[in-house]
C-alpha cells in the first residue's frame, strides 16, 4: 500500500476553462486523479464519468426505519405493553400515530443520510485531508493528476495548451 | 455549460464581483477586530442573557409560582413566547428548502444567515416548554425510554408529545442543513487562515477539499434535506397549532388553525429575517449581496403570507357568527372587545393592515420602511399569540373564574432573557463563519452577477 501520492496540478481561474481542460485530458486519455473547485461545477460530473450518487437511496431506507421504528413501536406500545383509553378512543388509534411516525422518517433520513455523507466522503470532525492549494476554496480551478498513473510530459503540455494559470507538483497522502 | 441569461432578470449580486473578490468581502468579517457598535450591542445582549437565567433559575428555585399564571389562566407569556419564537423559526428552512426546490436563486444571499436565526430562535423557543414544566430535572420524562416504572409509557396521542418530537426534529435537520452547508465555506476560511485559527478552523470544515465527488454528493445531500425539511416545516406550526386545535376551547378548537397558524410563522420569520439582514447588511457592508432585489423579494412573500393572514382572521369571525354556537360566537366577541381588546386591534393592524403597504413597489424597496414594518410585524405576530392564548382563557366556561392577567418581572426576564440569548448567539456567528453562503453565491454569480445580466448579458453571449 503507497503512502504518498506525487501529484501534479494544474489551477484555472474560470470554471469554463476547467471543463476545456477536462475535456482535453479525457481526449489525450489522461487518467484524472480529481478535481477541486471552490463550487459545484455542473457538466463535471459526466466528463469525470461519475455516477449519480446513491445517496438519496440510503436516505430513502434511513426514513424506512424511522417509520417502521415509530409506527410499530407506538402501535406495540398501545395495544401490548401499555394499553389504555384516551378520551375514549380505540387502543390502536393510528390517525394519532402519523405526526410522530412523519417527524421520526424525517428525523432518521436526515441524521443517516448526513452522516452517511460525511463517512462516504471521508470527511469529519478533526480530519485533516491534504490540501493542494490555498485558493481551491477560494477561486481557483484545480485539475490534479497522480505522477505515477500518466506521463508528466504530457501533462505539462495539457496545461499548457489550456493555458492553465499555474502548475505545481506536490506530495500528498495516498 | 452557462445557463441562459435573462436580460430581464435583475442582478443579485451587485459590484462586479470576482470570485475572489467574494471570499473576500464575505470571509472578511471574521478576520476583522468587530467594531465598537458590535460589541456594544454584544454586550447589551449579554447583560440580557444574564438577567434571562437569572430568571429561569429563580424560577426553577421557587417555583412556577413566581409568574402570574392563575388557574384560569394557566397558559401566559411563556406559551406566548414559545410560539412566536417557534414561529420565526419557521424562515429560515423555508428560505433553505422550499426555496431551494423553487430555484429561487435570491435565497442564496440570506439562506445562511435564515438559518443561523431559525436554529437561535428554536432553542429560545425550546425553553419555554421545558421551564414550564415546572420540576424541569424530570424533563426527560417526555422521551419514551424503556423505563422501571412498570410500563409506563407517555401520551403518543397527545399533541403536546408530538410537539416534543417536532421541534426536536426540526431542531436537528436544521442544525444538519446549516452545518452541511457551512463545510466547505469554513474550509474557504480555513484556508485563509493562519497558526491556531486555522487548527480551529480545520477541525471544524472536516477536511474538505472541494473534491468533484464531494461536491456531487454534497448537493444531492442538500437537494434531499431541502425535500425532507419542506413538509417538515409545514409539520412543526401544525403540529403547534395542534396544541390549541385539539382541545375544546372555544375560539381554539377550529379546523382553520394549522394552515393558518403556518402562514403566520412564515410571516414572523420572513420579518424577523428582514430586521436582521438590514442590520447585517450595513454593519458588515454586504449592500453588494443582500440587494434590495433581495429585501423586495422578501417583502412580497411577508404581504402574502400576511394577507393569508388577514383572510384566516376574518374567516375566523365569520365562521364564529355563523356557527350559530353562542360560546364560539363569545370567544370572539370577547377577543375584540373585551378586556384585552387593545391586543386584538394590534394584531390586526400590524399584521393585516400594515403588510398592505407592500403593494406599492416603492414602499417594498424602501430600508427604511421595510425595517419599520419588520419590527412592527413581530409585535403583532406576538400580540397574536397573546390573543389567542391570554385574551381566550381570560374568559372561560364560568363566569365565577373569569380572571385577568399581566406578567410578573420573572416572566418579563425571561422573554428578555432569550433575545439575549439569540443576539448573543447570532452575534458571535457573524463573527465566526460567513454569514452569507459563499459557495452558493459564487455559484450564482456567472448567472445573477451584475456584470452577465440585464443590459450587460449581451457580451456574454
Amino acid at each position: 500500500m503507497k503512502t504518498k501520492k506525487d501529484v501534479i496540478f494544474g489551477l484555472y481561474g474560470d470554471e469554463q476553462d476547467l471543463l476545456k481542460a477536462v475535456k482535453a485530458a479525457n481526449d489525450m486519455q489522461l487518467e484524472i486523479m480529481d478535481v477541486y473547485s471552490p463550487f459545484p461545477v455542473h457538466g463535471l460530473d459526466p466528463l469525470l464519468g461519475l455516477k449519480e450518487s446513491r445517496l438519496h437511496i440510503a436516505g430513502f431506507f434511513y426514513g424506512l426505519t424511522g417509520t417502521l421504528i415509530a409506527f410499530l413501536g407506538m402501535s406495540w406500545i398501545f395495544t401490548k405493553d401499555w394499553p389504555i383509553i384516551f378520551g375514549g378512543k380505540p387502543y390502536w388509534s393510528v390517525p394519532a400515530f402519523i405526526p410522530i411516525t412523519f417527524e421520526m422518517t424525517v428525523l432518521l433520513a436526515g441524521i443517516g443520510m448526513t452522516i452517511s455523507f460525511f463517512v462516504v466522503s471521508g470527511l469529519g470532525p478533526g480530519v485533516e485531508n491534504d490540501i493542494l492549494h490555498d485558493r481551491i476554496t477560494d477561486d481557483k480551478f484545480c485539475l490534479a493528476f497522480d505522477k505515477a498513473e500518466v506521463d508528466t510530459a504530457k501533462v505539462k503540455g495539457l496545461f499548457k495548451e489550456t493555458a492553465a494559470e499555474e502548475v505545481h507538483e506536490k506530495i500528498v497522502k495516498a | 455549460m452557462i445557463a441562459p441569461i435573462s436580460r430581464i432578470r435583475q442582478p443579485l449580486v451587485h459590484g462586479n464581483k470576482s470570485y475572489h473578490n467574494i471570499t473576500e468581502d464575505l470571509v472578511a468579517p471574521t478576520e476583522k477586530a468587530p467594531s465598537l457598535s458590535w460589541v456594544m450591542v454584544f454586550l447589551l445582549s449579554v447583560v440580557l442573557l444574564m438577567f434571562g437565567v437569572f430568571s429561569v433559575y429563580w424560577t426553577i428555585y421557587i417555583g412556577i409560582g413566581t409568574w402570574n399564571l392563575n388557574r384560569t389562566i394557566n397558559w401566559g407569556w411563556d406559551i406566548t413566547n414559545f410560539v412566536w419564537w417557534i414561529g420565526i423559526g419557521h424562515a429560515g428552512t423555508l428560505i433553505s428548502a422550499i426555496l431551494l426546490l423553487f430555484r429561487q436563486k435570491w435565497r442564496t444571499g440570506v439562506n445562511r444567515a435564515a438559518e443561523a436565526m431559525t436554529i437561535f430562535a428554536v432553542m429560545c423557543a425550546g425553553l419555554f416548554p421545558l421551564i414550564h414544566m415546572g420540576r424541569i430535572w424530570n424533563g426527560f420524562f417526555i422521551m419514551p425510554y424503556l423505563n422501571t416504572r412498570g410500563p409506563l409509557w407517555v401520551n403518543f396521542n397527545s399533541p403536546l408529545l408530538w410537539d416534543v418530537f417536532a421541534i426536536s426534529t426540526y431542531l436537528t435537520i436544521s442544525l444538519l442543513f446549516w452545518y452541511t452547508g457551512l463545510v466547505p465555506d469554513l474550509a474557504t476560511i480555513r484556508d485563509r487562515a493562519t497558526g491556531f485559527r486555522k487548527k480551529v478552523y480545520s477541525f471544524f470544515s472536516f477536511g474538505w477539499t472541494g473534491a468533484a465527488k464531494h461536491w456531487q454528493r454534497w448537493e444531492y445531500l442538500s437537494l434531499v434535506l431541502a425535500g425532507l425539511a419542506t413538509p417538515l416545516v409545514l409539520s412543526v406550526h401544525t403540529i403547534v397549532s395542534f396544541d390549541f386545535a385539539t382541545s375544546v376551547i372555544p375560539g381554539w378548537h377550529t379546523t382553520i388553525f394549522p394552515p393558518y397558524f403556518v402562514a403566520g410563522a412564515v410571516f414572523s420569520g420572513f420579518a424577523m429575517v428582514q430586521t436582521l439582514m438590514l442590520i447585517s447588511r450595513k454593519i458588515l457592508h454586504l449592500e453588494d449581496y443582500i440587494t434590495l432585489n433581495h429585501i423586495e423579494s422578501m417583502n412580497k412573500v411577508i404581504l402574502t403570507t400576511g394577507s393569508i393572514v388577514g383572510v384566516a382572521y376574518l374567516t375566523e369571525l365569520f365562521i364564529s357568527w355563523y356557527s350559530g354556537y353562542v360560546y364560539e360566537q363569545f370567544a370572539f366577541f370577547n377577543r375584540a372587545m373585551g378586556p384585552y381588546w387593545w391586543s386584538y386591534f394590534g394584531m390586526m393592524f400590524a399584521n393585516v393592515v400594515s403588510p398592505q403597504l407592500f403593494w406599492s413597489r416603492k414602499m417594498r424597496r424602501s430600508i427604511g420602511w421595510t425595517f419599520f414594518l419588520s419590527i412592527l410585524i413581530n409585535i403583532g405576530m406576538w400580540f397574536e399569540r397573546f390573543v389567542i392564548i391570554v385574551s381566550t382563557l381570560a374568559r372561560d366556561y364560568l363566569p365565577s373564574s373569569w380572571s385577568m392577567y399581566s406578567p410578573s418581572w420573572v416572566e418579563i426576564g425571561i422573554y428578555l432573557g432569550t433575545f439575549g440569548l439569540f443576539f448573543t448567539l447570532f452575534l458571535t456567528f457573524t463573527r465566526v463563519a460567513p454569514v452569507i453562503a459563499i459557495a452558493e453565491v459564487k455559484h450564482i454569480l456567472k448567472t445573477a452577477g451584475d456584470q452577465y445580466t440585464g443590459e450587460n448579458a449581451e457580451k456574454h453571449k
